[in-house]
Protein backbone atom coordinates (compact mmCIF):
# COMPACT_ATOMS: atom_id res chain seq x y z
CA UNK A 1 0.00 0.00 0.00
CA UNK A 2 1.16 3.65 -0.58
CA UNK A 3 1.61 5.88 1.94
CA UNK A 4 -0.42 9.33 1.71
CA UNK A 5 0.39 12.59 2.75
CA UNK A 6 -2.11 15.22 2.23
CA UNK A 7 -1.04 18.78 1.61
CA UNK A 8 -3.66 21.35 2.15
CA UNK A 9 -2.75 25.33 0.93
CA UNK A 10 -4.76 27.08 -0.95
CA UNK A 11 -1.99 28.25 -3.10
CA UNK A 12 -1.72 26.08 -6.18
CA UNK A 13 1.98 26.80 -6.23
CA UNK A 14 2.33 24.87 -3.26
CA UNK A 15 2.04 21.36 -5.66
CA UNK A 16 4.51 22.83 -7.66
CA UNK A 17 7.42 23.85 -5.00
CA UNK A 18 6.33 20.34 -2.71
CA UNK A 19 6.59 17.69 -5.91
CA UNK A 20 10.29 19.27 -6.78
CA UNK A 21 11.31 19.32 -3.20
CA UNK A 22 9.93 15.75 -2.70
CA UNK A 23 10.80 14.51 -6.35
CA UNK A 24 13.54 12.10 -5.75
CA UNK A 25 11.09 10.24 -2.66
CA UNK A 26 8.05 10.58 -4.88
CA UNK A 27 9.94 8.70 -7.55
CA UNK A 28 11.50 6.37 -5.76
CA UNK A 29 7.96 5.59 -4.05
CA UNK A 30 8.16 6.43 -0.71
CA UNK A 31 5.28 7.94 -0.29
CA UNK A 32 2.51 9.97 -2.68
CA UNK A 33 1.32 12.76 -2.16
CA UNK A 34 -2.31 14.92 -2.80
CA UNK A 35 -3.34 18.48 -2.63
CA UNK A 36 -6.09 20.10 -1.80
CA UNK A 37 -6.91 23.68 -2.44
CA UNK A 38 -9.25 24.40 0.35
CA UNK A 39 -10.09 22.78 3.63
CA UNK A 40 -12.99 21.57 2.46
CA UNK A 41 -12.13 19.57 -0.29
CA UNK A 42 -9.23 18.36 2.27
CA UNK A 43 -11.99 17.22 4.30
CA UNK A 44 -13.45 15.02 1.62
CA UNK A 45 -10.62 13.25 0.94
CA UNK A 46 -9.60 12.48 3.94
CA UNK A 47 -13.05 10.79 4.92
CA UNK A 48 -13.16 8.95 1.30
CA UNK A 49 -12.58 5.21 1.67
CA UNK A 50 -9.30 5.42 -0.77
CA UNK A 51 -7.12 7.45 1.60
CA UNK A 52 -6.78 4.39 3.98
CA UNK A 53 -2.95 4.80 3.87
CA UNK A 54 -2.90 8.38 4.63
CA UNK A 55 0.21 8.75 7.19
CA UNK A 56 0.09 12.46 7.77
CA UNK A 57 -1.64 16.23 6.78
CA UNK A 58 -0.14 18.96 6.06
CA UNK A 59 -2.15 22.47 6.60
CA UNK A 60 -1.80 25.99 5.66
CA UNK A 61 -3.83 28.15 8.25
CA UNK A 62 -5.05 31.15 6.42
CA UNK A 63 -6.98 29.83 3.52
CA UNK A 64 -10.44 31.56 2.69
CA UNK A 65 -13.53 29.85 4.05
CA UNK A 66 -12.57 27.17 6.57
CA UNK A 67 -9.33 28.09 7.85
CA UNK A 68 -6.79 25.51 9.00
CA UNK A 69 -7.32 25.83 12.34
CA UNK A 70 -11.35 25.34 11.80
CA UNK A 71 -10.14 22.07 9.73
CA UNK A 72 -8.28 20.73 12.96
CA UNK A 73 -10.70 19.51 15.01
CA UNK A 74 -13.09 18.29 12.29
CA UNK A 75 -10.20 15.83 10.20
CA UNK A 76 -8.81 14.44 14.10
CA UNK A 77 -12.45 13.59 14.28
CA UNK A 78 -12.48 11.52 10.85
CA UNK A 79 -9.01 9.96 11.44
CA UNK A 80 -7.84 10.28 15.17
CA UNK A 81 -4.79 8.11 13.94
CA UNK A 82 -3.52 10.65 11.31
CA UNK A 83 -1.03 13.42 12.83
CA UNK A 84 -1.66 16.93 11.07
CA UNK A 85 1.17 19.28 11.16
CA UNK A 86 0.50 22.94 10.34
CA UNK A 87 2.27 25.49 8.51
CA UNK A 88 2.14 28.99 8.27
CA UNK A 89 3.55 32.18 8.45
CA UNK A 90 2.36 33.24 11.84
CA UNK A 91 4.25 31.36 14.19
CA UNK A 92 3.40 33.48 17.03
CA UNK A 93 2.83 32.07 20.06
CA UNK A 94 -1.04 32.45 20.21
CA UNK A 95 -1.43 30.86 16.97
CA UNK A 96 0.98 28.06 17.99
CA UNK A 97 -0.85 27.64 21.19
CA UNK A 98 -4.60 27.12 19.36
CA UNK A 99 -3.08 25.11 17.01
CA UNK A 100 -1.66 22.28 19.53
CA UNK A 101 -5.21 22.82 21.64
CA UNK A 102 -7.25 21.91 18.14
CA UNK A 103 -4.81 18.60 18.12
CA UNK A 104 -2.04 19.54 15.98
CA UNK A 105 1.37 17.70 16.28
CA UNK A 106 3.54 20.69 15.54
CA UNK A 107 3.85 23.82 13.81
CA UNK A 108 6.09 24.71 10.98
CA UNK A 109 6.60 28.65 10.03
CA UNK A 110 7.42 29.97 6.88
CA UNK A 111 9.15 30.05 4.41
CA UNK A 112 9.47 26.83 5.12
CA UNK A 113 12.19 24.72 6.11
CA UNK A 114 12.44 21.99 3.76
CA UNK A 115 14.95 20.05 5.43
CA UNK A 116 12.77 19.61 8.84
CA UNK A 117 9.86 18.99 7.15
CA UNK A 118 11.67 15.99 4.79
CA UNK A 119 12.62 14.47 8.41
CA UNK A 120 8.99 14.40 9.59
CA UNK A 121 7.81 12.99 7.13
CA UNK A 122 10.65 10.12 7.10
CA UNK A 123 9.86 9.47 11.11
CA UNK A 124 5.82 9.08 9.72
CA UNK A 125 6.85 6.90 6.66
CA UNK A 126 9.28 4.83 8.93
CA UNK A 127 6.83 4.05 11.64
CA UNK A 128 4.38 3.01 9.02
CA UNK A 129 6.39 0.83 6.78
CA UNK B 1 4.40 99.21 56.65
CA UNK B 2 7.88 99.97 55.87
CA UNK B 3 10.25 97.38 53.99
CA UNK B 4 11.29 96.32 56.79
CA UNK B 5 8.96 94.99 58.73
CA UNK B 6 7.43 93.85 55.33
CA UNK B 7 10.89 91.76 55.70
CA UNK B 8 10.71 90.76 58.99
CA UNK B 9 7.08 89.49 59.03
CA UNK B 10 8.05 87.39 55.65
CA UNK B 11 11.25 85.84 57.68
CA UNK B 12 8.73 84.86 60.59
CA UNK B 13 6.85 81.55 60.50
CA UNK B 14 3.79 82.06 61.97
CA UNK B 15 2.73 79.37 63.54
CA UNK B 16 -0.68 77.78 65.46
CA UNK B 17 0.97 78.05 68.86
CA UNK B 18 1.15 81.90 68.37
CA UNK B 19 -1.85 83.10 70.34
CA UNK B 20 -3.94 84.82 68.13
CA UNK B 21 -3.71 82.03 65.69
CA UNK B 22 -4.71 79.31 68.15
CA UNK B 23 -7.52 81.50 69.04
CA UNK B 24 -8.76 81.54 66.00
CA UNK B 25 -7.95 78.64 64.44
CA UNK B 26 -10.05 77.41 67.76
CA UNK B 27 -13.00 79.55 67.63
CA UNK B 28 -13.04 79.42 63.56
CA UNK B 29 -13.82 83.46 64.62
CA UNK B 30 -12.62 86.88 64.32
CA UNK B 31 -9.88 87.87 67.48
CA UNK B 32 -8.46 90.98 68.62
CA UNK B 33 -6.12 92.10 71.12
CA UNK B 34 -6.70 96.27 71.72
CA UNK B 35 -3.24 96.80 73.17
CA UNK B 36 -0.37 94.46 72.05
CA UNK B 37 1.56 96.10 75.13
CA UNK B 38 -1.03 93.67 77.38
CA UNK B 39 0.17 90.29 74.92
CA UNK B 40 2.14 87.57 76.31
CA UNK B 41 6.26 88.53 74.80
CA UNK B 42 6.65 86.94 71.43
CA UNK B 43 9.19 87.40 68.44
CA UNK B 44 5.81 88.28 66.50
CA UNK B 45 4.81 90.99 69.44
CA UNK B 46 8.34 92.41 69.65
CA UNK B 47 8.53 92.74 65.86
CA UNK B 48 4.93 94.50 65.57
CA UNK B 49 5.27 96.75 68.40
CA UNK B 50 8.92 97.86 66.98
CA UNK B 51 7.41 99.02 64.26
CA UNK B 52 4.76 101.20 66.04
CA UNK B 53 1.64 99.19 65.93
CA UNK B 54 -0.92 98.73 68.99
CA UNK B 55 -3.66 96.71 68.09
CA UNK B 56 -4.25 93.94 66.21
CA UNK B 57 -7.58 92.11 64.56
CA UNK B 58 -7.11 88.61 63.30
CA UNK B 59 -10.05 87.13 60.70
CA UNK B 60 -10.26 83.86 59.87
CA UNK B 61 -10.80 82.82 56.22
CA UNK B 62 -13.09 80.14 55.75
CA UNK B 63 -13.96 77.79 53.46
CA UNK B 64 -16.82 75.75 55.04
CA UNK B 65 -15.73 74.54 58.03
CA UNK B 66 -12.11 74.69 57.51
CA UNK B 67 -9.22 77.81 58.29
CA UNK B 68 -7.41 78.12 55.49
CA UNK B 69 -6.01 81.22 56.13
CA UNK B 70 -6.08 84.29 58.33
CA UNK B 71 -6.63 88.32 57.50
CA UNK B 72 -4.09 90.45 60.11
CA UNK B 73 -5.58 94.23 60.75
CA UNK B 74 -2.61 96.16 62.80
CA UNK B 75 -3.49 99.84 63.95
CA UNK B 76 -1.46 102.25 65.63
CA UNK B 77 -3.52 103.51 67.96
CA UNK B 78 -4.66 101.01 71.06
CA UNK B 79 -8.03 100.16 71.86
CA UNK B 80 -10.19 97.44 70.84
CA UNK B 81 -12.02 97.22 67.01
CA UNK B 82 -15.45 99.03 66.66
CA UNK B 83 -17.90 96.47 65.87
CA UNK B 84 -18.42 97.78 62.31
CA UNK B 85 -15.17 97.47 61.63
CA UNK B 86 -15.17 93.55 63.06
CA UNK B 87 -17.85 93.31 60.95
CA UNK B 88 -16.38 94.62 57.98
CA UNK B 89 -12.96 92.88 58.52
CA UNK B 90 -14.80 89.44 58.54
CA UNK B 91 -16.93 90.65 55.40
CA UNK B 92 -13.49 91.10 53.43
CA UNK B 93 -12.37 87.87 54.49
CA UNK B 94 -15.50 85.98 53.96
CA UNK B 95 -14.80 87.78 50.29
CA UNK B 96 -11.02 87.12 50.22
CA UNK B 97 -11.32 83.27 51.19
CA UNK B 98 -14.39 82.65 48.33
CA UNK B 99 -11.47 84.60 45.94
CA UNK B 100 -8.62 82.90 47.27
CA UNK B 101 -10.74 79.57 46.93
CA UNK B 102 -12.12 80.18 43.36
CA UNK B 103 -8.43 80.70 42.45
CA UNK B 104 -7.06 77.95 44.09
CA UNK B 105 -9.91 76.17 42.16
CA UNK B 106 -9.22 77.84 38.41
CA UNK B 107 -5.57 75.91 38.92
CA UNK B 108 -6.43 72.90 39.92
CA UNK B 109 -8.73 72.40 36.76
CA UNK B 110 -5.88 73.97 34.92
CA UNK B 111 -3.29 71.63 36.48
CA UNK B 112 -6.22 68.57 35.39
CA UNK B 113 -6.69 70.02 31.62
CA UNK B 114 -3.16 69.46 31.36
CA UNK B 115 -2.73 66.48 33.10
CA UNK B 116 -5.54 64.93 30.55
CA UNK B 117 -3.69 66.54 27.29
CA UNK B 118 -0.22 65.03 28.45
CA UNK B 119 -2.47 61.24 28.59
CA UNK B 120 -4.40 62.06 25.61
CA UNK B 121 -1.03 62.87 23.94
CA UNK B 122 0.37 59.79 25.01
CA UNK B 123 -2.69 57.77 24.49
CA UNK B 124 -2.37 58.66 20.92
CA UNK B 125 1.51 58.08 20.59
CA UNK B 126 0.35 54.42 21.97
CA UNK B 127 -2.62 53.76 19.47
CA UNK B 128 0.07 54.83 16.92
CA UNK B 129 2.67 52.61 18.35
CA UNK B 130 -0.04 49.73 18.17
CA UNK B 131 -1.60 50.76 14.51
CA UNK B 132 2.19 51.02 13.14
CA UNK B 133 3.24 47.53 14.77
CA UNK B 134 -0.23 46.00 13.67
CA UNK B 135 0.61 47.57 10.02
CA UNK B 136 3.81 46.21 9.73
CA UNK B 137 2.87 42.53 11.86
CA UNK B 138 0.36 42.32 8.65
CA UNK B 139 2.17 43.46 6.08
CA UNK B 140 5.69 41.32 7.39
CA UNK B 141 3.29 38.15 7.18
CA UNK B 142 1.66 39.19 3.88
CA UNK B 143 5.66 38.73 2.37
CA UNK B 144 6.05 35.73 4.19
CA UNK B 145 4.03 34.05 2.09
CA UNK B 146 5.88 35.02 -1.50
CA UNK B 147 8.98 35.01 0.08
CA UNK B 148 8.30 31.14 0.86
CA UNK B 149 8.06 30.54 -2.62
CA UNK B 150 11.13 33.01 -3.87
CA UNK B 151 13.35 30.96 -1.37
CA UNK B 152 11.82 27.47 -1.67
CA UNK B 153 12.05 27.43 -5.20
CA UNK B 154 15.40 29.03 -6.34
CA UNK B 155 16.79 26.62 -3.51
CA UNK B 156 15.44 23.56 -5.45
CA UNK B 157 16.06 25.32 -8.93
CA UNK B 158 19.85 25.37 -7.77
CA UNK B 159 19.45 21.85 -7.02
CA UNK B 160 17.47 20.59 -10.44
CA UNK B 161 20.75 23.00 -12.45
CA UNK B 162 23.02 20.04 -10.54
CA UNK B 163 21.35 17.31 -11.80
CA UNK B 164 20.65 18.70 -15.02
CA UNK B 165 24.34 19.31 -15.45
CA UNK B 166 25.34 15.93 -14.14
CA UNK B 167 23.07 14.76 -16.86
CA UNK B 168 24.53 16.71 -19.40
CA UNK B 169 27.97 14.92 -18.85
CA UNK B 170 26.81 12.09 -20.27
CA UNK B 171 25.70 13.32 -23.45
CA UNK B 172 28.18 14.12 -26.34
CA UNK B 173 28.87 17.51 -27.26
CA UNK B 174 31.04 19.41 -29.80
CA UNK B 175 33.87 20.81 -27.09
CA UNK B 176 32.49 24.72 -27.81
CA UNK B 177 28.85 23.91 -27.19
CA UNK B 178 30.66 21.71 -24.02
CA UNK B 179 32.09 25.13 -22.69
CA UNK B 180 28.97 27.35 -23.37
CA UNK B 181 26.98 25.13 -21.65
CA UNK B 182 29.49 24.99 -18.79
CA UNK B 183 29.47 28.84 -18.66
CA UNK B 184 25.88 29.10 -19.13
CA UNK B 185 25.07 26.99 -16.15
CA UNK B 186 27.99 28.26 -13.80
CA UNK B 187 26.23 32.03 -14.16
CA UNK B 188 22.40 30.03 -13.44
CA UNK B 189 23.84 28.83 -10.71
CA UNK B 190 25.60 31.40 -8.83
CA UNK B 191 22.59 33.88 -9.50
CA UNK B 192 20.47 31.02 -8.13
CA UNK B 193 22.67 30.98 -5.05
CA UNK B 194 22.69 35.01 -5.07
CA UNK B 195 18.54 34.67 -5.14
CA UNK B 196 18.72 32.65 -2.42
CA UNK B 197 21.20 34.50 -0.28
CA UNK B 198 19.11 37.64 -0.97
CA UNK B 199 15.85 35.69 0.04
CA UNK B 200 17.23 34.90 3.28
CA UNK B 201 18.13 38.38 3.81
CA UNK B 202 14.54 39.50 3.08
CA UNK B 203 13.47 36.89 5.22
CA UNK B 204 15.63 37.84 8.26
CA UNK B 205 14.51 41.63 7.69
CA UNK B 206 10.77 40.43 7.86
CA UNK B 207 11.29 38.47 11.04
CA UNK B 208 12.95 41.73 12.53
CA UNK B 209 9.87 43.19 11.44
CA UNK B 210 8.01 41.45 13.57
CA UNK B 211 10.22 41.25 16.42
CA UNK B 212 9.63 45.20 16.59
CA UNK B 213 6.07 44.85 16.31
CA UNK B 214 4.35 42.34 18.20
CA UNK B 215 0.95 43.11 18.42
CA UNK B 216 -0.11 44.80 21.45
CA UNK B 217 2.53 45.89 23.56
CA UNK B 218 1.24 43.38 27.26
CA UNK B 219 0.21 44.83 29.91
CA UNK B 220 1.36 48.12 32.36
CA UNK B 221 2.37 46.87 35.60
CA UNK B 222 4.87 47.22 38.16
CA UNK B 223 8.24 45.59 37.16
CA UNK B 224 11.48 44.68 38.92
CA UNK B 225 13.98 46.82 37.08
CA UNK B 226 17.51 44.87 37.58
CA UNK B 227 15.88 41.56 36.70
CA UNK B 228 13.95 43.07 33.47
CA UNK B 229 17.77 44.65 32.45
CA UNK B 230 19.13 40.94 33.54
CA UNK B 231 16.75 39.48 31.04
CA UNK B 232 17.38 41.91 28.10
CA UNK B 233 21.17 41.54 28.36
CA UNK B 234 21.02 37.59 28.60
CA UNK B 235 18.36 37.69 25.84
CA UNK B 236 20.63 40.69 23.94
CA UNK B 237 23.94 38.17 24.62
CA UNK B 238 22.39 34.80 23.35
CA UNK B 239 20.73 35.81 20.32
CA UNK B 240 24.02 37.81 19.18
CA UNK B 241 25.82 35.06 19.86
CA UNK B 242 23.67 32.88 17.69
CA UNK B 243 23.53 35.04 14.62
CA UNK B 244 27.43 35.83 14.68
CA UNK B 245 30.26 33.20 15.03
CA UNK B 246 33.05 34.54 16.76
CA UNK B 247 30.86 36.89 18.66
CA UNK B 248 32.79 38.09 21.91
CA UNK B 249 31.85 40.76 24.17
CA UNK B 250 32.40 40.66 28.09
CA UNK B 251 29.60 41.79 30.00
CA UNK B 252 29.68 43.70 33.05
CA UNK B 253 26.64 44.61 35.00
CA UNK B 254 26.26 47.19 37.81
CA UNK B 255 22.74 47.23 39.18
CA UNK B 256 21.65 49.14 42.45
CA UNK B 257 20.09 46.56 44.93
CA UNK B 258 17.90 50.03 45.36
CA UNK B 259 16.60 50.24 41.96
CA UNK B 260 13.39 48.82 42.99
CA UNK B 261 10.42 48.43 40.65
CA UNK B 262 8.98 50.96 38.51
CA UNK B 263 5.11 50.59 36.39
CA UNK B 264 5.83 49.80 32.72
CA UNK B 265 5.01 48.09 29.94
CA UNK B 266 7.71 45.68 30.18
CA UNK B 267 7.96 43.94 26.81
CA UNK B 268 7.79 47.90 25.44
CA UNK B 269 10.87 48.23 27.48
CA UNK B 270 12.68 45.11 26.81
CA UNK B 271 12.51 45.80 23.47
CA UNK B 272 14.21 49.47 24.26
CA UNK B 273 16.60 47.27 25.85
CA UNK B 274 17.36 44.89 23.42
CA UNK B 275 18.07 47.39 20.42
CA UNK B 276 20.43 49.24 23.16
CA UNK B 277 22.34 46.39 24.06
CA UNK B 278 22.48 44.93 20.28
CA UNK B 279 23.92 48.36 19.57
CA UNK B 280 26.36 48.38 21.92
CA UNK B 281 27.70 45.06 21.12
CA UNK B 282 27.36 45.81 17.13
CA UNK B 283 29.98 48.95 17.91
CA UNK B 284 32.20 47.27 20.03
CA UNK B 285 32.24 44.11 18.06
CA UNK B 286 33.17 46.66 15.01
CA UNK B 287 35.62 48.47 17.25
CA UNK B 288 37.46 45.15 17.94
CA UNK B 289 37.46 44.61 13.54
CA UNK B 290 39.58 47.27 13.04
CA UNK B 291 43.22 47.79 12.89
CA UNK B 292 44.91 48.54 15.80
CA UNK B 293 42.55 46.63 18.28
CA UNK B 294 45.46 44.96 19.64
CA UNK B 295 44.69 44.76 23.60
CA UNK B 296 41.13 45.83 23.51
CA UNK B 297 38.73 44.27 25.11
CA UNK B 298 34.75 44.96 23.71
CA UNK B 299 32.81 45.33 27.02
CA UNK B 300 29.29 46.22 27.20
CA UNK B 301 28.15 47.36 30.81
CA UNK B 302 24.90 47.50 31.76
CA UNK B 303 23.82 49.63 34.88
CA UNK B 304 21.23 50.72 37.05
CA UNK B 305 20.41 53.12 39.89
CA UNK B 306 17.73 54.01 42.30
CA UNK B 307 16.67 57.88 41.71
CA UNK B 308 13.87 58.56 44.11
CA UNK B 309 10.79 58.45 42.07
CA UNK B 310 12.68 57.96 39.15
CA UNK B 311 14.69 54.79 38.28
CA UNK B 312 18.13 54.95 35.53
CA UNK B 313 19.06 52.75 33.23
CA UNK B 314 22.65 53.05 31.27
CA UNK B 315 23.71 50.82 28.36
CA UNK B 316 27.51 51.71 27.99
CA UNK B 317 29.64 50.09 25.28
CA UNK B 318 33.40 50.79 24.65
CA UNK B 319 32.94 50.53 20.41
CA UNK B 320 33.47 53.05 17.95
CA UNK B 321 31.44 55.72 19.06
CA UNK B 322 29.09 58.21 17.46
CA UNK B 323 30.10 60.85 15.58
CA UNK B 324 28.66 64.21 16.17
CA UNK B 325 26.62 64.23 12.98
CA UNK B 326 25.53 60.86 13.10
CA UNK B 327 24.55 61.69 16.89
CA UNK B 328 21.75 64.21 15.26
CA UNK B 329 19.95 62.13 13.43
CA UNK B 330 20.08 59.10 15.17
CA UNK B 331 16.46 58.98 16.56
CA UNK B 332 15.12 59.94 13.51
CA UNK B 333 13.12 57.21 11.58
CA UNK B 334 14.54 54.68 9.15
CA UNK B 335 18.07 56.33 9.91
CA UNK B 336 20.99 53.85 10.06
CA UNK B 337 24.75 53.60 9.61
CA UNK B 338 24.56 49.77 8.97
CA UNK B 339 25.66 48.02 5.83
CA UNK B 340 22.41 47.46 3.73
CA UNK B 341 20.36 44.40 5.32
CA UNK B 342 21.50 44.72 8.80
CA UNK B 343 19.60 47.56 10.26
CA UNK B 344 16.14 48.81 9.56
CA UNK B 345 16.58 51.67 11.02
CA UNK B 346 13.80 52.07 13.56
CA UNK B 347 15.88 50.54 16.08
CA UNK B 348 16.45 53.97 18.12
CA UNK B 349 13.17 56.09 16.55
CA UNK B 350 11.02 53.13 18.44
CA UNK B 351 13.21 53.39 21.72
CA UNK B 352 12.55 56.93 21.49
CA UNK B 353 9.02 56.95 21.54
CA UNK B 354 8.55 54.05 23.82
CA UNK B 355 10.42 55.86 26.37
CA UNK B 356 10.17 59.68 26.05
CA UNK B 357 5.84 59.61 24.42
CA UNK B 358 4.21 56.33 26.04
CA UNK B 359 6.15 56.26 29.48
CA UNK B 360 6.85 59.97 30.15
CA UNK B 361 10.66 58.92 30.45
CA UNK B 362 13.86 60.41 28.84
CA UNK B 363 16.75 58.83 26.88
CA UNK B 364 19.91 60.31 26.50
CA UNK B 365 23.78 59.18 24.56
CA UNK B 366 26.98 60.27 25.80
CA UNK B 367 29.18 59.24 23.65
CA UNK B 368 33.30 60.05 22.21
CA UNK B 369 33.89 58.48 19.23
CA UNK B 370 36.77 55.44 18.99
CA UNK B 371 36.00 55.45 22.58
CA UNK B 372 32.49 54.74 24.19
CA UNK B 373 28.88 55.48 24.17
CA UNK B 374 26.36 55.12 26.65
CA UNK B 375 22.51 55.34 26.66
CA UNK B 376 21.26 57.31 29.60
CA UNK B 377 17.16 55.99 29.98
CA UNK B 378 15.24 57.40 32.51
CA UNK B 379 11.89 56.27 33.76
CA UNK B 380 8.97 57.77 36.51
CA UNK B 381 7.69 54.37 38.74
CA UNK B 382 4.89 55.75 38.06
CA UNK B 383 2.79 57.82 35.95
CA UNK B 384 -0.53 58.43 37.21
CA UNK B 385 -1.56 59.63 33.58
CA UNK B 386 0.26 57.14 31.87
CA UNK B 387 -1.87 56.17 28.75
CA UNK B 388 -2.97 52.74 29.07
CA UNK B 389 -2.47 50.99 25.64
CA UNK B 390 -5.64 48.90 24.31
CA UNK B 391 -5.79 45.40 24.41
CA UNK B 392 -4.82 44.32 21.11
CA UNK B 393 -5.00 40.66 21.18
Amino acid sequence: MTLLVLVVDDEPDVEVLFRQQFRRELRGGRFTMEFAQSAAAALRRITDAAAASLILILSDINMPGMSGLDLLPKARAARPDVPIIMITAYGDAETKRMALEGGAEALLTKPIDFGMLRNEIETRVERAA
Amino acid sequence: MDQELIDALMRQHIGLEEPNVAAVFAQREAVQVADLNDEAASELNEITLRAGFRARLVAPLLRGEHVVGMLVVRRRTPGAFVQNTVDLIKTFAAQSAVAIENARLFHDVEASLQDLRTAQDRLVQTQKLASLGQLTAGIAHEIKNPLNFVNNFSAVSAELLDELRETLKSIKVVPEARDAIADLTDRLRDNLDKIVQHGKRADSIVKNMLLHSREGSGEHRPVDINALVEEAVNLAYHGARAEKQGFNVALERSFDPAAGKAEVFPQEITRVLLNLISNGFYAATKRKGQVNSEGYEPTLTAATKNLGDRVEIRIRDNGTGIPPEVKEKMFNPFFTTKPAGEGTGLGLSLSHDIVVKQHAGSIEVDTRPGEFTEFRVVLPRTAASQAKRGGQA
